[in-house]
Parts: structure tokens; sequence; C-alpha cells
């Protein structure tokens, strides 16, 4: 028996809170405006815990109330009624709820929650509060669908959902031009992506006839012999999707520039929830990359090596977002490295820790840009572990988490993506190989940002020194508790947990003194990294600085990220912006809308000019053609029409 | 054609001959109203139109014994007359407005 | 007085009309009938050439009363002896004289030159032509038309006023309300509270 879990609640209510802030947030007072926005995550929050107590207790005990009916067994399907049902294609408005979501549930409403109560404190004096937070009441509302999905087409209503939620946001300080751009650079980039995943929508429905992803698990499990081909095509199209919402690399430019928005945005968003989207949506579909191994390499080695290319690039970036922006999409990397070795546990098990460490580093990084007055530069800042003490030790917690040293919840995850990789053997060793030189990396610029940030003396001019509110540190130490913690229920467990819902085969057991070896590898390189981070930025600072007056090539590439965006300008952009002005405005707009619209009125002008000399006001001539017309009616009607042969020709033909 | 002839040889006058006249007396009203420039000349055509239809009613009354066709005459006439009154205290309130009869010259309803 | 007048003129119309009638319905009554039909036939014709042809408007009221005079006649040679004697009293007796009292009101002097419209000339010419040719068509082609001989007698008025008085008592009352209107409205257009706003041009 299935209990009714009333999973509808859980995008809804964040819903409800969307639609009152955003009509009427205006008008009402700050409080009430606070309150329901902290209200909506809550809530969900709420109800995904309700659904994981009900999940994790035990039957039995949960005879003590007989009115509450137990959860008798994943995946639990709620079903809301039919949305489109034409000819061989059915698809019903329905959630899902298995282990894999109920995760991401977690994840995404428990973050979330707390970062809406970080933005209370964050936001406190900004213009625009309520339609910020009925923005961000939208994001959860969409987020929650994606992951409740029980069909891709549902899906996709999230995928685009979040997708708009993230441009408002990123968008959000409208009046700047740079953020303007920046949101629409996001929203264009993810389309692209889209496209591919709309793309593998279409052959999914084509080649299974539907969009569940039970039905489609139980088509491909009845026949294993089903490889490659379309498979890898329909693979291919739905991690380009994943690519430009999770900022893998063709597709990754939008994320640095996302930053212009607010830094809450930027840790709810652009690093626990909305890009860890592909990632989810590759471990739900992980069926059909099971059986595309083709694909599954290509998502390992774009994996692989956006890490190493956006870990290079964060090394010499100024902007503390910046940094950690790039640390996110190298992250990614590690996730959807994760996932193409099909270690899909592993890399929900990155995503679960990474949204964690990552929020609290960007939350953290939002408090000191905050008590500094606005500044963001690394080069500027210094010497601030004695004023913001609380923010100095939950930094210090974070920083040490995504480097990976033991016991910090970095460690285990990374370590079990790091072994997945290593234990599958042949070309994914390389692969091993470039995710450990990225730890090296993560782990020296993360060190350099502390460093910058905390020590030494101070460098930039003597800001207002805001205190920083409860409302922000209470989520900044919470999250640093789960960093310390989040990791300790090994990937062992983890994985035993997930196994029902991401992996078809059997996991092998895991050789554990292999798995020693590669940790105290991976620990070993994040020592180093700091070794080194702490020579060039605490021991002797002026190094850094000879070190990229040394090699200026290599050091301008970097710091122009590869000129990536440059070449997309050009290659891309400009000659879709020709083409606009060109063909479609001159030709399109001017020449054939602009010429019908002429054609029609300059036709009726000209038939109006030439009728108008009939009205001539003179009364012979009207009565010319009154004779005229009397004569046409007579040999209309008097007329033998018969005898003329045209006429008569005519009638033949057609029968008469 | 040739039975008109024949007609001729008994004296008689065809009926055709009365519709001819007829036709021509429309027809040439209808090209005294084209022609003339003066109001009053034109209206004496439309009168020269009404009677030669009044001169095919009478005929068709007589081919076909029906004394209807010369009440309708009768009404004809009587409808001619109220036409003529009005038509010409227009005519004599046009003049007032615009001192001249010259058909032409009264054009102001142009476009 | 006018009644008696018109009494006396229409008596004679029907003496005159019995006594031709009676000449018609002889032997020789066919060739006077085609010899009265050439003659007013021929007048009405040339009366309403003439009004074509005449530039004063008063030369063409007379060629109008000609031919009116000739089609009263013409509808005595075809038995309609009320009609002719009506046409003579009411189109020739009334009608043209307000018309000739219009014309020398007005002080209608000769038709100018103007330019005319071309339009008339191009298009109602044609226009006519084609009138004429179509009616004169179907008037020749028509079948069991014979001739119109006084065999079948002239009707008496009172034939005509049984069915104007009893069949069609109704038109004949409407016409009388058409004449009432028609009066008032030639006293309203005409009057001379119109014509206070004299002509400016």
């Amino acid at each position: 028996m299935n209990a009714d879990l009333h999973l509808w609640l859980i995008p809804l209510v964040p819903f409800a809170g969307f639609l009152l802030n955003g009509i009427l947030g205006r008008r009402l007072p700050k409080w009430i405006v606070t309150t329901v926005a902290l209200l909506a995550p809550l809530a969900s929050f709420g109800v995904v815990l309700n659904v994981a107590l009900r999940s994790f207790t035990p039957l039995e005990l949960q005879g003590w109330n007989g009115s509450i009916p137990a959860l008798s067994s994943f995946p639990y399907v709620e079903t809301y009624g039919q949305w489109i049902s034409i000819g061989a294609l059915h698809v019903d408005f329905s959630f899902v709820l298995d282990q894999l979501s109920l995760i991401m549930l977690l994840v995404v409403t428990g973050v979330g929650f707390l970062i809406h109560i970080y933005s209370v404190g964050y936001m406190r004096d900004e213009e625009g509060y309520a339609r910020y937070f009925s923005f961000l009441n939208l994001f959860l509302f969409f987020m929650t669908v994606l992951v409740l999905a029980c069909n891709a087409l549902v899906m996709f209503v999230g995928w685009e959902g979040v997708g708009l939620a993230s441009y408002l946001l990123i968008g959000f300080y409208f009046q700047k031009n740079s953020a303007a751009n920046a949101g629409k650079k996001a929203f264009i980039v993810n389309r692209i992506g889209d496209f591919g995943f709309l793309i593998g929508i279409f052959l999914l429905l084509a080649n299974f006839g539907t969009l569940t992803f039970s039905e489609i698990g139980h088509q491909l499990a009845a026949d294993p012999g089903w490889q490659g081909g379309v498979l890898t095509v329909i693979a291919l199209c739905l991690s380009l999707g994943a690519a430009g919402k999770s900022a893998q690399l063709p597709l990754y430019i939008w994320l640095p520039d996302a930053m212009e928005g607010p830094t809450p945005v930027s840790a709810l968003i652009h690093a626990a929830t909305m890009v860890t989207a592909g990632v989810y949506m590759i471990a739900r579909t992980h069926v059909l990359f099971d059986h595309a191994p083709f694909a599954l390499g290509t998502v390992a080695f774009v994996g692989a090596l956006t890490a190493l290319f956006a870990a290079t690039i964060g090394l010499v970036q100024n902007d503390i977002k910046r940094v950690l922006a790039y640390s996110t999409i190298s992250q990614l990397g590690y996730m959807f490295l994760g996932c193409g070795v099909a270690a899909y546990s592993a890399a929900i098990f990155h995503l679960m820790t990474h949204a964690f460490f990552k929020a609290l580093l960007f939350l953290a990084a939002g408090a000191i840009i905050h008590s500094i007055g606005g500044e963001q530069d690394l080069r500027k800042m210094g010497g601030l572990w004695k004023k913001l003490p609380v923010t100095f030790v939950v930094t210090t917690i974070g920083v040490l988490a995504i480097a990976g040293f033991y016991p910090f919840a970095g460690f285990y995850s990374k370590d079990a993506i790091l072994y997945a990789a290593f234990v599958q053997g042949g070309s994914a060793r390389v692969l091993w190989f470039a995710g450990l030189v990225t730890a090296l990396l993560t782990s020296f610029y993360m060190f350099r940002l502390w460093y910058l940030a905390f020590w030494g003396k101070p460098r930039g001019e003597a800001a207002p020194h805001h205190s920083t509110p409860w409302s922000m540190l209470a989520p900044l130490v919470i999250l640093a508790a789960l960093s310390i913690c989040g990791g300790w229920i090994g990937i062992e467990r983890f994985s035993a947990y997930l196994s029902p819902s991401v992996s078809t085969k059997p996991s092998a057991p895991i050789d554990a003194h292999l798995e020693l070896i590669l940790s105290i590898a991976a620990v070993a390189v994040a020592f180093m990294g700091w070794l080194a981070a702490d020579f060039l930025y605490r021991y002797k600072p002026a190094r850094a600085a000879q070190l990229a007056a040394a090699y200026p090539r290599s050091y301008n590439m970097l710091a122009n990220k590869y000129y990536v965006d440059e070449f997309y300008g050009a290659t891309a952009v400009k000659p879709l912006l020709a083409f606009s002005k060109y063909a479609l405005g001159w030709v399109v707009d001017v020449g054939i809308l602009g010429g019908a619209a002429w054609l029609l009125a300059g036709t009726t002008n000209f038939t109006g000019a030439i009728l108008q000399r009939w009205q001539s006001g003179n009364l012979r001539s009207y009565a010319a053609w009154l004779a005229a017309g009397a004569a046409a009616l007579l040999l209309f009607v008097l007329l033998p029409w018969n005898a003329i042969w045209p006429v008569s020709f005519i009638l033949k033909v057609a029968g008469h | 054609m040739s039975s008109l002839f024949s007609n001729l040889l008994q004296q008689e006058v065809p009926i055709v001959w009365y519709l001819l006249l007829s036709a021509a007396l429309f027809s040439l009203g209808v090209i005294g109203f084209l022609i003339k420039r003066n109001l009053i000349t034109m209206f004496m055509s439309i009168e020269l139109m009404l009677n030669g239809v009044n001169l095919s009613f009478v005929t068709f009354a007589h081919q076909w014994g029906a004394v209807k066709g010369q009440i309708f005459v009768f009404f004809v006439m009587v409808v001619a007359a109220a036409e003529a009154a009005v038509g010409l205290a227009i005519i004599i309130a046009v003049f007032r407005a615009r001192a001249t009869l010259t058909v032409d010259r009264i054009n102001l309803m142009k476009l | 007085m006018a009644e008696l007048l018109s009494g006396y003129i229409y008596s004679g119309f029907a003496i005159t009309g019995r006594l031709i009638f009676e000449r018609l319905q002889s032997e020789r009554g066919g060739a006077m009938h085609l010899i009265l039909f050439f003659i007013f036939a021929g007048l009405c014709l040339a009366g309403a050439i003439n009004l074509l042809l005449q530039s004063h408007p008063i030369n063409s009221a007379l060629s109008l009363i000609v031919v009116m005079t000739s089609l009263a006649v013409l509808y005595l040679l075809l038995g309609a002896e009320f009609l002719a004697a009506a046409q003579i009293i009411v189109y020739a007796g009334a009608i043209m004289v307000l018309f000739t009292f219009v014309v020398m009101l007005l002080n209608a002097g000769r038709e100018e030159r103007t330019m005319g419209s071309r339009v008339a000339r191009s298009v109602g010419f044609p226009a006519v032509v084609a009138i004429l040719a179509v009616l004169a068509t179907i008037i020749l082609r028509a079948q069991d038309l014979g001739v119109a001989s006084m065999k079948g007698g002239i009707t008496s008025t009172e034939e005509l006023s049984k069915v104007l008085f009893t069949e069609l008592l109704l038109p004949f009352e409407v016409t009388s309300v058409l004449i009432l209107i028609a009066i008032l409205g030639a006293v309203a257009l005409a009057s001379r509270g119109n014509g206070e706003r004299t002509a400016s041009k």
C-alpha cells in the first residue's frame, strides 16, 4: 500500500510564494515578504523530510500511529492527470520518488532553505527585495519539478524553468549592462544545450514510444544486446544538454559571467543545485548511457578535460567569485568524470558534498564582500582574519573540504570518483591522472584564495566595515558542519543505498588496499598544492608576481581564459549579428514585410485614386453610366446566351 | 419582315410598328438626357421617355384586350405629374442657389 | 370653370373618337388606319428629334407638346379613348404648361456651349445604341403579335372605371395621397424661404 505523500506540495508551495511575492511583494511590508519567502522552502523541506523519515524508518516502527500509512516501496509515483494524449504519445503529469530523487531533493530544499535565510541578511538593504525572493522561490519550484519528474518532458519543463530563473537572477541588477548581458549569455548558451536535450527527447520518443524513464529502463533491460547506434546518438544529445546546463567544455562560458548576480544566487544556482541538474539527468537516464559506451566515454573525457581546463584558468583569476566559478566548473567536471566511468553513485556523492562546501565557500565570499563594502578583487583584500573570525574559520573548513583533505567531506567523494576511474583501467587511467593533477591545482588555487583574502597586511583602502548579521552567519556554520561530516557516510553505504535507482550492474567489491594507496596519493597532491600556495603567497609574496612576469605569454593566456570568449564572439556571435542585421533586417524586415505593407497600402491608394475620378460630380456622366448599366442589364437578361458559341461551349463541357 | 409587308397589302398596321415607335421614343429620350445641357430640357427628355413607355403599355393592352394596361398608363400619368411638380420645384431651388441651369456647372457633389 | 372645360374637351374627343372608330371599322378602315398612323407617328418622331436639336428650351417644350398630342391620336387609334383625353388634358395641358411657366420664370436662355462630359458621349451613345438594338431585336423576333385592328372595339370609360374603382381602388387612393405629398413638396421647395439665400456665385 502506497502512502499519499503529497509530493505536489514540494514544488507548489514555492510557486505560491513566487506568485505572492511577485505580485504583491512591492506593497507588502518587508517582514511579510521575508516570512512568505522563508516559509516556502521550509515547507518543501518539511515535506521532503517527512518523506525521507517515512522511507528510512522500517515499517514496524510506524505502528505507533495507525493513521500514518507506510511508504512501502521505491520507486513511488504520483500521477496528477494526463497532459498529452495524441495517437501514440502519452505524457502524464507525474512525479516519481526514488532514492536518487530523494537525495537530490534533500540537497536542493535543504541547502536552498539555508541560502534563503542567508539572503535575508545579505539583501536586506537592496532594492527589489521582494522581486529577489519571488525569483528564488520560482527557481525552487522549477528545480523540484525537474528532480521529481517522472518523464523527460516534465523534466524538460523544469530544465527550461531553472534556466529562466537563472536568467532572471543573474540579471537581477538589470540596470548594469554587464549583468543584463551575463543573463542573456547564460540563457542563450543554455538554450544551445537544450536543443541537444530536445533532439534527445525526440529520438527517445521515436525509438521507445514513451518518455517515462522507468519504462525506457524496462525496455532496455529486456534487450541487453541493444547497444550503440541510435542509443549513442541519443546519449550524446542528452549529454549536450547536460553540458550546457552543467557548464562543461564547449558551453561553460556562461558560468563565470553569471557571477554578476548576487552572491547567494551564485551559491544556490551556480554551485549547489542548477548546475548539478545535468549530472542528475545523466544519472536518471543512466540505463541509456550504460548501453552506449561510446557516449559514456565521451562524457568521461569531457568531464576530465573540463576539470583540468577550468582549474588552470582558476589559477590566475583575481576576482574572488571568478575563482569560485572556475572551481565549480572544475568540480562539475569531476562529477561528469564519475558518471562517465559508470560510477553514478560516486558522482551523486560528490554532488552532495560539493553542494555543501561550494555553497559554504560562496556564502563566505559573500560575507567577505558584504563586510568590506562590495570589493571583490583579491588583490585588494588581505588581513581579514582578525575582522571576520567566523568567516575565516568556516572558509578554512570549506577550503580543506574542497582540497580533499581527510576527514572532510570532499576527501571521500573525490576519492570515490578517482578510484572508480583508476579501476576501470585503460584510457580511464589517463583520466585518473588528469583528475589527480586537477586536485593539485584545485588545492593550490583555493589556498591561494585563502591566503590572499585573509592573511598578510590589508592591501585595500580602508573600507567601512559592516558586521555580518546572524542571518548570514548561521547558514555558514551549518554548512561548515555539513562540510565536515557530510562524507562520513562513506561511499559503500551511499552507493548501496542509491544502487536500486542508479545502477543496473552489481558494483564490484572495493579493493581496500588499492583504495588506500590512491587516497594517500590524493591527499599528498592536495598537500603539495597547499605548500606551493603557502610558498608563493605567504612566505614570499613577491614570488608570485615574479613567476607571472617570467612567463608572460602563458600567464596572459590563462588570465584571458584561453581567449575562448573572444573566439566564440568571432565565430558564432559576429556572423549571427551580421546575418540578423543584413539578411533579416534589410531583406526580410524592410524588403519583404515593409514591401508587403507598402504594396497593400499602395494598391488601395491606387485603386482609390482611379475610382475617385468616377465621382466627378458631373450629372451627365452619371447618366451615361446609368444608361450603360441599364444596357448591360438588358443584354444580360434578354440575350439568348445559348446562341453565343463560347457560352454554349462552356455549358456543353459542364454537362448541360 | 415579309409579314409586315403582307399586312401592308391588307392595309393594316402591325402591332410591331407601334412597339418600334415606342422603343424609338424611349431611345430618343435617353439621348436627349445625355446630350442636353439645360436642366429643364433634360427633364423634358425624361417625360419623353415616359411617354414612349406609355405607348407600349397601351399597345399591349390593345393586343391582349387587357384593361389593366390602360389603367397602368393612367397611374404613370399621375406619377409623372407629381414628379414634374416636385422636379420643377427642385430646379427652381437649384437655380436660386447656383444661378445657372447648365448641368455641368452644378457639380458640387464631386469627390 | 376648368372642370367644365375639360369636360367639354373630353366629350369632344369621345364623339370624334366614335366617329373615327366607325369609319375605321368600315371596309376602307384599314387604309385610313395606316395613313393616320404614318402621319402621327411621323409627327411624334419629328417632334422628338426636334426636341433634341433645338437650343432654346421653349422650343423644346413646344416640340414636346407636339409629341404628346400625336401620341394622344395614336392612343385613339389603339382604342384608348379615355387615355387619349387624359393625355391631352394632363400631359399637354398641365405638365407642359408647368414646364413653360418654369422656363419663363427662370428666364432660361439658349443653351451654352460648355465643355460637357466626354464620358456622356463615349459611354452613353453606345449604351443607347445597345438598348435600342436589344429592344428592336426582341420586338422583331416576337411571335404572335398581330395587327392593330379595330375589330376589338374601343375600350370604354365604363370598363376602365369598373376595374379602377373596384379592383385597383387602393392604388388609386394611394396616388391621391402621392399627389398631395407632391404638392406639399413643391410648395416647400419652391417657397421664398429657401430663396432668401440668393446665389452668391
